[in-house]
């Protein structure tokens, strides 16, 4: 490993990265992924950690607008991107479409997979690829929900989509 | 995760002087594969190149009227491209039958080639298994194997190829281009991966230091008459038991073309030119459709929990044919 630390980045270095519209400055080692950087390093604690191997989708964040798994992508590969996170997402007084949604349609138990459901459909209809209710839960299966509350969440979905067929 | 350091490569030859510092090195693209082994420990670079800057970004036209595919142009950008969902439907569909949106949206299609097998025994890093750790042995020839290959086998690897993307590739003919330290070649898709036998260690062909450019599709999609069938234990996301991607071409009542790949069975993705070559010229039926699957499935070996997967191939075979024929 003596010669590997002459190689390059190896211990931690300074980078910038765009999140909901706000440059944040921080010093993160090479091997911290974007989701542990967002919440240990920057307490933007909305984004949660389930399974972190990208089989559960809590973590889903967007970047440049598309929904990515935040626990399997390099805090340092991200520089430049502009990154979404639950926080940027609609504010107690003005909730975006889809958390007014979920609400209406008690779309959540515990909620800690809620976060990552909303980014992951924000992800879903700016991709407009959804033309039955089928079409949503295979669009949206990189999102578990431990509580099982899927068919409310197909539902709040379904209501900021529009009409559409089953 | 094991420490590493890391570099972001601005062009090709940044690329290989960063990787050729050390031999425990890896690019990194999308990274959904890679890091999640790293996460297990199961691979344990040293050093990691970002090659994402590098100018293999775009899905364009050949001169022989083939499609070009990017090595860095994600899995979803590929499934969802104009061109490819037009001529190549049948690799839209292989895509769109893996993974998740989320990582739809970071692999890529250079990664995609290159993932590692889901064998269980090749993540427990406290059980054997030859790819991972040359001569400990194969967990799974005498352990929980119901994933595991059918075809291909060798006594010191049973582990399938993960992908549905190589599926679609192995049944179009794709062909590969790959750059390296010492020049560029291109590979057939045939001859990309590998079978374990006693290296199960390599997955693929590629020398040392290689990087994939970019994939070719040939002019023929088999647009007209395809399908991908992916049975799994779940209706989504989750890894293909058995896929089969076919493409038929159609002539006078003849079948002029066909093309029969199997996923799920095999360290590679699965072909058998013999059973293509003895429906061409044949009438598109039920009975044909059944004897090829019957060479096919001949060379099949189970191991005990995967024995349902030679008569769920076969079926799968004769269903996936029968819907392509009628799509």
């Amino acid at each position: 490993m003596e010669q590997a630390t002459l190689l390059g980045t190896h211990e931690s270095t300074a980078i910038k990265l765009s999140i909901n519209g706000k440059d944040h400055s921080l010093n993160v080692e090479p091997w911290v992924v974007l989701l542990d950087a967002l919440r240990e390093y920057l307490s933007l604690t909305g984004t949660k950690k389930g399974c972190d191997h990208g089989q559960c989708g809590a973590c889903t964040v967007l970047i440049n607008g598309k929904r990515i798994n935040s626990c399997l992508t390099l805090a340092v590969m991200h520089e430049g991107d502009e990154i979404t996170t639950i926080e940027g997402i609609g504010s107690s007084d003005n909730l975006h479409p889809l958390q007014q949604a979920f609400i209406d349609h008690d779309a959540f138990q515990c909620g800690y997979c809620t976060p990552g459901q909303i980014c992951s459909a924000i992800g879903l209809l700016s991709e407009n690829k959804v033309k039955t209710t089928a079409d949503i839960r295979e669009l949206m299966s990189g999102n578990l929900c431990r509580c099982g509350a899927y068919q409310n969440i197909v539902a709040a979905i379904k209501q900021v989509k529009g009409n559409i067929a089953e | 995760m094991n420490r590493f350091t890391f570099n972001k490569a601005g062009n090709i030859a940044d690329a290989f002087s960063s990787q050729q510092q050390s031999d425990f090195s890896k690019f990194i693209a999308g990274g959904t594969n890679l890091l999640d082994l790293m996460k297990e420990n199961v691979e344990r670079p040293d050093h990691l190149t970002d090659i994402n800057a590098l100018p293999f970004q775009e899905i364009g036209m050949n001169e022989d009227g083939g499609l070009r595919l990017g090595a860095l142009v994600t899995n979803a950008d590929t499934a969802y491209h104009p061109e490819v969902e037009k001529r190549y439907p049948l690799i839209s569909h292989a895509i769109l039958a893996g993974a998740s949106p989320q990582l739809r949206n970071k692999a890529t299609n250079g990664g995609n080639l290159l993932q590692r097998t889901r064998c269980y025994y090749f993540y427990d890093t406290a059980l054997p298994c030859n790819k991972r750790k040359p001569g400990s042995g194969c967990g799974a020839l005498q352990g929980f194997n119901r994933i595991h290959a059918i075809f291909g086998t060798s006594d010191h690897c049973i582990a399938t190829h993960p992908s549905d993307f190589c599926v679609a590739l192995a049944a179009l003919g794709a062909r590969v281009n790959v750059t390296g330290p010492s020049g560029e070649r291109t590979i057939e898709f045939e001859d990309f991966h590998r079978l374990p036998e006693d290296t199960p260690e390599k997955d693929t062909n590629l020398h040392p230091g290689e990087l994939v450019t970019s994939i070719d599709l040939p002019e023929y999609g088999f647009h007209e008459n395809y399908k991908y069938l992916k049975i799994r234990d779940r209706a989504s996301y989750a890894f293909a038991l058995v896929s089969v991607a076919a493409g038929l071409k159609i002539n006078d009542g003849k079948i002029e073309d066909v093309r029969i790949a199997l996923g799920g069975v095999a360290h590679k993705p699965w072909r058998n030119k013999e059973a293509e070559n003895m429906l061409k010229g044949t009438t598109p039926e039920k009975s044909a459709f059944e004897q090829a699957a019957d060479l096919i499935l001949k060379d099949a070996r189970g191991f005990g929990h995967n024995d349902f997967k030679i008569i769920l191939a076969k079926r799968a075979i004769v269903k996936t044919l029968s819907e392509a024929l009628n799509s």
